[in-house]
């Protein structure tokens, strides 16, 4: 018997540059680069915090300066594409099911978007209040 | 061929896709929230540094640094190991995923020593 053996092309390394869907793709996929960076700056913050006042003063100083501003704003355009593509694809992730009916993704996704916002509010309120 | 039939290979992906999907939803919940008020309120001086104090040491919030960076870790190092295959380093697949999974690890144990002994 002879097995039939298909040829794959292999698609060629650059296939996510050539179309915007694609490009869109790596956006979201590369924008965990960026979620990964802001944990570190976050337990380095912490760090600081755990050190004592002054090494909190001067690193909160360091923070003040235009290129922290621009990581800042580079890693929030990030996240921000991070929290609308992650929770528009839990429909899509998981089926919730009411008896026969299917949840409608709408009605999955909009809990989830006041949930963002009760948390947000939750957070600033913390530091703020 | 039902799954009945059908012996499948044991994966060890489902305890990583586990940690990418939490660590994915629990970064969506809070960075951005923390990226303004830490990134840009904090330095401005709209927040007071006794405040980020008192939030920092409390041990709730001790435990919650601990989980959204480690998590966000995970999240990360599951999703390029994943992009860096699909972008055409199959050869490559298994060292990627030992250097992805172990630098979150690294940054687990980084995180853990941070909030404990700092």
């Amino acid at each position: 018997m002879t097995v039939r053996k298909p040829y794959y092309e292999r698609p060629s390394s650059t296939w996510w540059l050539k179309r915007w869907p694609y490009r869109f793709f790596m956006l979201r996929e590369i924008s965990s680069v960026f979620i990964a960076g802001y944990g570190v700056l976050l337990v380095v913050l912490a760090m600081q915090v755990y050190r004592g006042p002054s090494h909190l003063a001067d690193y909160v100083n360091f923070l003040d300066s235009p290129v922290m501003f621009v990581v800042h704003a580079v890693v929030l355009v990030f996240a921000l594409l991070h929290t609308i593509t992650f929770f528009n694809l839990t429909p899509k992730a998981m089926v919730v099911r009411i008896g026969e009916k299917k949840l409608s993704a709408v009605m999955m996704v909009t809990p989830i978007y006041v949930a963002w916002l009760v948390v947000s509010a939750l957070v600033a309120l913390l530091f703020l209040l | 061929m039902s799954s009945r039939t059908r012996e499948f290979k044991r994966s060890n992906d489902p305890p990583f896709w586990l940690l990418f999907s939490a660590g994915g939803m629990i970064s969506a919940l809070l960075l951005p929230v923390l990226i303004v008020l830490l990134g840009f309120v904090l330095p401005a001086g709209e927040v007071s540094l006794e405040r980020v104090v008192d939030v920092f040491e409390n041990v709730f919030i001790r435990i919650i640094v601990v989980i959204v960076a480690s998590l966000a870790f995970w999240h990360a190092a599951h999703r390029i190991r994943f992009t860096l295959v699909h972008v055409g380093l199959h050869r490559l697949a298994t060292p990627i995923a030992v250097a992805s999974y172990g630098a979150a690890l690294a940054g687990t144990v980084w995180v853990l020593a941070v909030v404990i002994f700092v």
